[in-house]
């Protein structure tokens, strides 16, 4: 397994406003990331900056060796052929005025792929690919219900032959018996075309069932990264523990049992984040020393970190 | 006596293309100080049910029938608009999903909230403020004093649907009614309003409907729990029952498609195939029959009518789910 993309530094500022800052993380070929937190925590502008998007203010994106943030448009943009993104509002993201078959061609043109003849074949494979049914190649965005919808924004993503696409809360807008559809599919999607994937997503459940690693965001932190099965057994930062016990689970009886650790407050204003650590104000452990600088990363397992002083503790 | 009960409650919307169904036949009881949830995807008919019984409907281009709603020992169906009006807010209460609209953006969160207050209770203006002060504080607003001239947008998502849960219970209604009250919101937020909504029903014994899309919001805070999919209550019983021995398909269905942060749910969802049916066209047998993975012949020739599994457990299902 090698890496695919490796962020290291990343910061995008707005003025005061840190959005996301000093993160690091690394994608496997054929791996998920999981990018979890709250509204405002800057998960989404994170996915947008990797794919430039928006312009991160310092930091290196590295794909397969290339700095994205050093690449002049040009070279940018075929590159871009590798790295895609879906959104959570799919209807938005497609042009209402071309139907389900152009939409797809006009991303195969972009890259000059498939031309002539071979186009309306690869198009119908491509729709094949993801689902959905021949009759659609017709229809226009408006016509399709949102499963639909998203299902052709896959569609549109895959067709350049992407190697890393970043989901960007692909199913939070859709009803659960559709958003399992979406979720099989984006897994069948991987597993058949070795696809990575950044998840990024505010629902810990589908985090769970769709991620190999996990990174959880504050106020435009990363406060805790481990694998899967590690974080949601042994949550180690304080907002971690607490975002996992307000999740609740479809089962009355264990629902009952659950120890919730409600957190005191509202987000404080990015524009005016707490000295020290961010989640301090909220946490219920917080101590006078967390004020004093931006706790370091603390390992604890292999592949496992969380930046929280008093983990060092041994409490 | 239940402190709610409808009985075949009937709402048609007349549209362009024909007339919809939203809700068809619906009953159900409440009783006092319970907690019903209501579950189903979009377009199941929990919102309009809940606007029924509200009285909430736009007639037309809506119509809402029923054999009953009787509420409070009134009957729902036979009041006037102004009379409906004396009872909302005051006897029964509703919160929404989106506080930004149910808000006015133009006054001031002390006039919103005390206008509730002067309205009902005919409280004067400085006993209002007061009152309001204090169901500010009861719901977690820090400095409630000093808040109430702020602007709703001046307010988190999080406090803003505080406010409104303030101003619902405000009259101490009998039965409060939310409609994805917590669905916009982040998880920890969803987590302090579950609480309170919680407390609140405990100490005031406020009767609650919870219409969510969440079945593990619905397990935590439910006593009983209707599942409704395509206008239609398919399945009604108590939580546990519900959840450990389902008995309609679709509400196996759903917890086939719901993934868990425990990690119990298999490794792989069993999705729901297609999508819900179209509401104008007429339903003769089980609407969940084109989607259903667990249907026997007897799906194919007739509609279901409701089993009963055990006391208040039943389900409009043929399929043997329930052992």
């Amino acid at each position: 397994m090698s890496r695919l993309l490796e962020v290291d530094g990343l910061d995008v500022h707005y003025g005061a406003v840190k959005a996301v800052d000093g993160l690091s993380f690394g994608v496997d070929r054929g791996r998920t990331l999981g990018l979890v937190g709250e509204s405002g925590c800057g998960k989404s502008t994170t996915g947008y900056a990797i794919l430039q998007l928006v312009r991160p203010s310092a930091g290196r994106v590295l794909f397969d060796g290339a700095d994205l943030c050093r690449l002049d448009t040009a070279s940018l943009r075929r590159l871009r052929r590798k790295l895609q993104i879906i959104f959570q509002d799919a209807h938005a993201s497609l042009n209402p005025r071309l139907p389900v078959g152009d939409l797809v061609g006009e991303a195969l043109d972009i890259h000059g792929l498939f031309p002539g003849a071979a186009r309306a074949g690869r198009i119908r494979e491509l729709l094949d690919l993801v689902g959905l049914a021949g009759h659609l190649i017709e229809r226009y965005p408006h016509e399709l219900s949102g499963g639909q919808a998203q299902r052709v924004a896959i569609c549109r993503a895959l067709a350049v032959e992407p190697e890393l696409i970043v989901c960007d809360e692909p199913v939070s807008a859709l009803d659960v018996s559709i958003q399992a559809q979406i979720v099989n599919l984006l897994q069948d999607l991987q597993q058949r075309l070795g696809l990575a994937y950044i998840f990024i997503s505010h629902d810990l459940s589908v985090v769970r069932h769709m991620s190999d690693e996990v990174a959880v965001m504050y106020l435009g932190k990363i406060v805790e990264l481990a694998g899967k099965e590690r974080i949601y057994a042994a949550p180690a930062h304080p907002y971690t523990r607490s975002l996992l016990s307000a999740v609740p689970v479809p089962d009355p009886d264990l629902e009952a049992k659950r120890q919730r650790i409600i957190l005191k407050g509202d987000l404080p204003d990015p524009a005016h984040p707490p000295s020290g650590c961010r989640f301090r104000t909220r946490c219920p452990i917080a101590i006078e020393r967390c004020a004093a600088g931006d706790p370091p990363p603390q390992p604890l397992a292999a592949g496992h970190w969380a930046k929280c002083i008093r983990l060092s503790e041994g409490s | 006596m239940p402190l709610l009960s409808v009985r075949n409650l009937t709402t048609r919307f007349a549209t362009d293309r024909g007339v919809v169904r939203a809700v068809s036949g619906v009953s159900f009881d409440l009783e006092e100080g319970e907690v019903l949830g209501l579950v189903g995807e979009s377009g199941s008919g929990k919102s309009v049910t809940a606007l029924s019984i509200m009285r909430l409907v736009p007639e037309p281009p809506g119509r809402v029938t029923a054999d009953a709603i009787e509420f409070d020992g009134l009957d729902l169906m036979r009041l006037s608009e102004a009379e409906a009006r004396e009872i909302r807010g005051a006897r029964m209460a509703m919160v929404f999903q989106d506080p930004m609209r149910s808000l006015n953006p133009v006054l001031t969160i002390g006039r919103q909230t005390t206008e509730v207050l002067r309205r009902h209770q005919k409280l004067d203006g400085k006993a209002a403020r007061r009152r309001a002060i204090e169901l500010l504080e009861m719901v977690g607003i820090p400095m409630a004093e000093r808040r109430l001239g702020a602007y709703p947008h001046q307010f988190s998502g999080g406090m803003r649907q505080r406010v409104m849960i303030a101003m619902a219970l405000s009259c101490n209604p009998r039965l409060l009614i939310a409609d994805e009250a917590t669905t916009a919101l982040d998880v920890t937020i969803q987590a302090q309003i579950i609480d309170l909504v919680k407390r609140l029903q405990r100490d005031r014994g406020t009767a609650v409907i919870w219409i969510s899309h969440d079945l593990g919001v619905v397990a935590g805070l439910c006593d009983r729990v209707n599942v409704m999919y395509a206008g239609t209550v398919v399945e009604s019983g108590p939580i546990r029952r519900l959840f450990h021995r389902p008995g309609h398909g679709y509400t196996v269905g759903l917890m086939g498609s719901t993934p868990r942060v425990d990690g119990a749910a298999a490794h792989r969802l069993t999705p729901i195939e297609g999508l819900p049916p179209n509401l104008i066209d007429p339903i003769t047998l089980c609407p969940f029959l084109p989607r259903c993975r667990v249907a026997v012949a007897a799906c194919h020739e007739r509609p279901p009518a409701p089993r009963q599994f055990a006391a208040g457990h039943w389900a409009a299902c043929f399929a043997d789910l329930v052992r």
